[in-house]
């Protein structure tokens, strides 16, 4: 029993210290270009184009969390 | 499964979340507006402070060279300085880049006259906890916290400035 405790306050630690808050002032690496979603206007073209036509989706496609964060 | 052995884990479960959000928490606890600003000094910003900024109208702006408001706000803060800095407005620009060399360059295309330092260690951005980039925080003379801009929104920022500089530094120069 006291196993199976220890073993589930340890498997919270673990994934609790998956969760970070990033600051504004740390945002550096994913105000980058490359961190961009539309980077690459012909790709979210195509992938537009599949799931409208397979699936009769359009839109939603904003993450929010990404980029610079600013303002 | 027995009741209080899975009422256990789960307690045990919740307590070691609990145990690490501090850490996804961790900041200092901010600044609010009537507040006495930290003393600049011991934060070990790397570049020149001003001498004295008793008595002064102080606005401190948090910016980075990654920031795209930051550019737009650069020119604004060149022309409150310049239209204030002799009535006895202080600009500290604080940059929070990893790297120096991204911040001089960055000021390579975008001159500045007013102070700029360097936050390094992110010792004051941390202490002052800003929730957005920029952040711009307008000191009275008395050295509290007179507003808070988060965010730069163009001239609706820039009327704002010139509002609270004209007020300050109206009251400022009334009272000597």
């Amino acid at each position: 029993m006291k196993k199976l405790v220890l073993l589930t306050a340890l498997g919270g630690l673990v994934l609790g210290s998956g969760c970070a808050t990033v600051k504004p002032w740390q945002r550096n690496t994913l105000a980058d270009y490359k961190m961009r979603g539309d980077r690459d206007p012909l790709a979210i073209a195509m992938d537009e184009h599949i799931y409208f036509s397979r699936e009769a989706a359009s839109g939603g496609r904003g993450v929010g969390g990404g980029g610079c964060g600013c303002n | 499964m027995n009741m209080s052995l899975v009422k256990k884990s789960l307690w045990a479960g919740a307590l070691a979340l609990a145990m690490c959000a501090p850490l996804a928490l961790a900041g200092g606890k901010g600044v609010k507006v009537g507040d006495a600003f930290p003393e600049l000094s011991s934060f070990g910003l790397e570049g020149k402070l001003p001498d004295d900024l008793k008595g002064k109208v102080v606005l401190v702006d948090f910016w980075a060279s990654w920031c795209g408001p930051c550019k737009e706000s650069f020119p604004v803060m060149e022309e409150m300085h310049k239209k204030y800095a002799a009535k006895g407005l202080v600009i500290l620009a604080v940059n929070v880049d990893e790297d120096a060399a991204a911040m001089k360059d960055f000021l390579k295309d975008h001159p500045a006259t007013f102070t700029i330092v360097h936050d390094a260690k992110k010792q004051l951005v941390g202490l002052v906890n800003i929730s957005s980039m920029p952040t711009s925080i307008v000191l009275g003379k008395d050295g509290k916290v007179v507003s808070i801009h988060k965010g730069f929104h163009g001239k609706e920022t820039a009327k704002q400035y010139a509002k609270e500089f004209d007020e300050l530094l109206g009251a400022n120069q009334a009272s000597q």
